[in-house]
């Protein structure tokens, strides 16, 4: 019942937990031996900071839940266990011709997690977050009691639930509402920009025409150049491809643990000007796979490995469109001028959709994430500089990528978080959760 | 198209084999202990491609319906060609050795239950000259060793009968793969602490579906087992009596 393999993404912090495995959507939860403490549900490890750990305390793995339930492939209504990985579903409905409702960076998150975060993915501004495409999920609690959740029944705890980052019980099965495609292309846009205020014009030019939007920037480049980056924009294709691109082929993984970071400023420099400089013309087209346009960093198996023992951490943002730019201006200056950035940045603007979660992250305004190698203090300095800016441009931080958040900043960024109190199962807690609360 | 009966169904190993066929469109007849489980088992192979699926509650130590389960199996896919035997405990060797009344109950499951189903599929696939039995042995039953020596001797028991039907059904064309799986992520084996010798049910499952696949005899899954227990057997009597392991 050894809780040493379970980590979050970004590997900090590390962590003394245990560890049980939720086998049976049927069955009761694992309690029993654990009178003491508390428990968390964990699916499959990728939030980055410490809302996955439990530290003192019991994780439940939810990764044998995985079986599915029901498929609906006229109407394209998919119920399964939330132990289920995205790339599973992807696996099942894209040859009748679904697909996810809400893509995030990685196809290797379940569904439960995908729910518990309340992730968002390119196609904010059009689709809203993954809550909003859940039709109903069952919420099993530590006293046995099952909740049938949806906007109709229960939906307080339905709204609870959803970016109620596991807290409020742990949710079995879940369905879900796809999204029809003709195959699994994508037609992609890539233009260059050499600066932030030209990414904010070419945004606002594609929200309305394309569904997936968002854009790499590289966060070593200063004063001209600041903001510059790389603008991917696309929507499915249509059917009758003349080209048919194929999926990736090679998986490479990062097979140990380099002793050190291999993330340097050398490094750095060296990708993100070979990045930038690597399409020729200002914008290309393209037919790809959904794969490398989703998921790029999947085909990196434990690509996090490549920060070293000591992990890293992922900062990500949002600030609302009034001062928005300038604060984000400010932050990338920030970054830049500390050199602690680590590769590409990636920048997109949320749209207005609501999401029926209680402490859901997205709202409209400017979001931006990266990562930042784990350098110890001058790392957590830098970050708390970037706090003061998110917050004074009435801001907030993504609980999902955070390890470091202090309870002041999360109380103000969440103004509503004693709303979902209530709600919060009395034998579940996490890290982050006794961290800010 | 494959029409598949599977005792032990519920169990982590058999689900993720039977998923590998179900995505081809195979037909199942699934048997295990708890009707909901199995209920949910069913509607996770008919959502992935399965062409049918019937279920089956019965205890596998019941050998007096065992006749009657693998009859109506065969009549409800209308035939019969494979037969997977996924089922097993995990006994607590320090109760076995306190009392053979529980040792006993453990080797019915784990060898006597298993016996009587071989013997009955072997009969009817013998007669209608093809078919696959595939038995879920272990490495324990290679060797006997102080931790475990209930549950391997089980095993063993049934590696042993399986080369001889083997042996036997060999003129008729019937297949008869042993699977000797090392260490396995599964509920059986929730209360070990998991190391680098751990392998995933899907990793296991894989390894049977093309054992299948490929008519195979004996496999150890993964497959670095067969270096592990070379050396095992090897060790002489004379040393290995002293050993801990």
């Amino acid at each position: 019942m050894g809780g040493q393999q379970y980590q979050s993404w970004g590997r900090y912090p590390k962590v003394n937990q245990q560890a049980v495995s939720m086998f049976w959507r049927q069955e009761s939860l694992p309690l029993d031996g654990f009178e003491e403490k508390t428990f968390l549900p964990y699916g499959n490890g990728r939030s980055y900071g410490d809302s996955c750990l439990n530290d003192g305390g019991v994780l439940i793995d939810t990764r044998p839940l995985n079986r599915f339930i029901h498929f609906d492939a006229e109407n394209g209504i998919l119920r399964c266990e939330a132990g289920v990985l995205l790339n599973e579903i992807l696996h099942l409905i894209l040859p009748k011709g679904w697909f996810i409702p809400v893509s995030p960076g990685t196809q290797f998150v379940t569904l439960g997690g995908a729910i518990a975060n309340d992730i968002h993915g390119k196609n904010h501004h059009t689709a809203g977050t993954f809550g909003c495409h859940v039709n109903c999920l069952e919420l099993l609690q530590s006293d046995g009691t099952r909740r049938l959740c949806s906007l109709e029944e229960n939906p307080d705890w339905f709204s609870a639930t959803i970016g109620g980052l596991g807290l409020t019980g742990l949710i079995t099965w879940v369905e879900i509402k796809l999204k029809k495609v003709n195959n699994p292309f994508i037609d992609q846009e890539t233009i260059r920009f050499s600066n932030l205020k030209e990414f904010f014009q070419i945004s606002a030019d594609s929200d309305s025409d394309f569904e997936y939007t968002v854009a790499w920037v590289d966060c070593l480049a200063r004063g001209d150049a600041l903001g510059r980056g790389v603008f991917f924009r696309g929507n499915h294709a249509q059917s009758g491809t003349s080209k048919q691109p194929s999926p990736p082929r090679l998986r490479f993984t990062f097979p140990v643990d380099p002793p050190f970071s291999l993330v340097n400023q050398l490094s750095l420099k060296a990708f993100n000007f070979a990045f930038y400089n690597k399409q020729r013309k200002k914008s290309q087209k393209a037919i790809v796979h959904y794969a490398p346009f989703f998921y790029p960093l999947d085909s990196i198996e434990h690509w996090n490995r490549m920060y070293g023992p000591k992990g890293f951490f992922q900062y990500q943002f949002v600030v609302p469109h009034a001062g928005g730019p300038e604060a984000t201006a400010e932050i990338l200056g920030r970054i830049a001028d500390s050199g602690l950035g680590s590769f590409l940045a990636v920048l997109k603007i949320f749209g207005d959709k609501k999401s029926p979660g209680l402490l859901s992250f997205p709202r409209p305004g400017i979001t931006l994430a990266l990562d930042f190698p784990n350098q110890g203090k001058k790392t957590f300095d830098l970050m708390d500089r970037l706090d003061d800016v998110v917050r004074s441009a009435k801001g907030t931080i993504y609980p999902a990528k955070d390890a470091r958040m202090s309870k002041e900043n999360f109380q103000v960024f969440y103004p509503q978080w004693q709303e979902i109190c209530p709600y919060i199962d009395p034998r579940f807690s996490s890290s982050f959760w006794r961290q800010v609360s | 198209m494959r029409k598949i009966l599977i005792f032990g169904a519920t169990s982590s190993i058999a689900q993720e084999t039977a998923r590998l066929f179900a995505e081809k469109g195979d037909h199942f007849f699934l048997v295990a202990r708890n009707s909901e489980k199995l209920g949910s088992v069913a509607e996770d192979l008919k959502v992935r491609g399965a062409g049918s699926v019937v279920t089956c509650a019965l205890d596998a130590t019941d050998v007096d319906r065992h006749q009657t389960v693998i009859e109506e199996a065969t009549q409800k896919l209308t035939g019969l060609d494979t037969v997977l035997i996924a089922y097993g405990t995990l006994p607590d060797q320090k109760a076995c050795e306190e009392s053979f009344e529980f040792a006993k109950k453990e080797i019915e499951t784990n060898c006597l239950s298993v016996l009587s189903l071989l013997t009955l599929a072997a009969n009817q696939f013998e007669k209608q000259k093809k078919g696959t039995i595939a038995v879920i042995s272990s490495v324990a039953g290679d060797r006997g060793r102080k931790s475990n020596y209930v549950y391997g001797a089980s095993k063993g028991a049934v590696s042993i009968f399986l080369q001889g039907l083997r042996n036997r059904l060999y003129a008729s064309g019937v297949h008869v793969l042993t699977i000797k799986p090392g260490f396995v992520d599964t509920p059986m084996t929730k209360s070990f602490e998991k190391g680098i010798l751990w392998a995933s049910p899907e990793k296991v499952a894989r390894g049977i579906y093309n054992a299948i696949i490929k008519k195979k005899d004996v496999v150890y899954l993964p497959c670095f087992w067969r270096f592990i227990m070379l050396i095992i057997t090897s060790i002489p009597e004379k040393i290995f009596k002293r050993l801990s392991l």
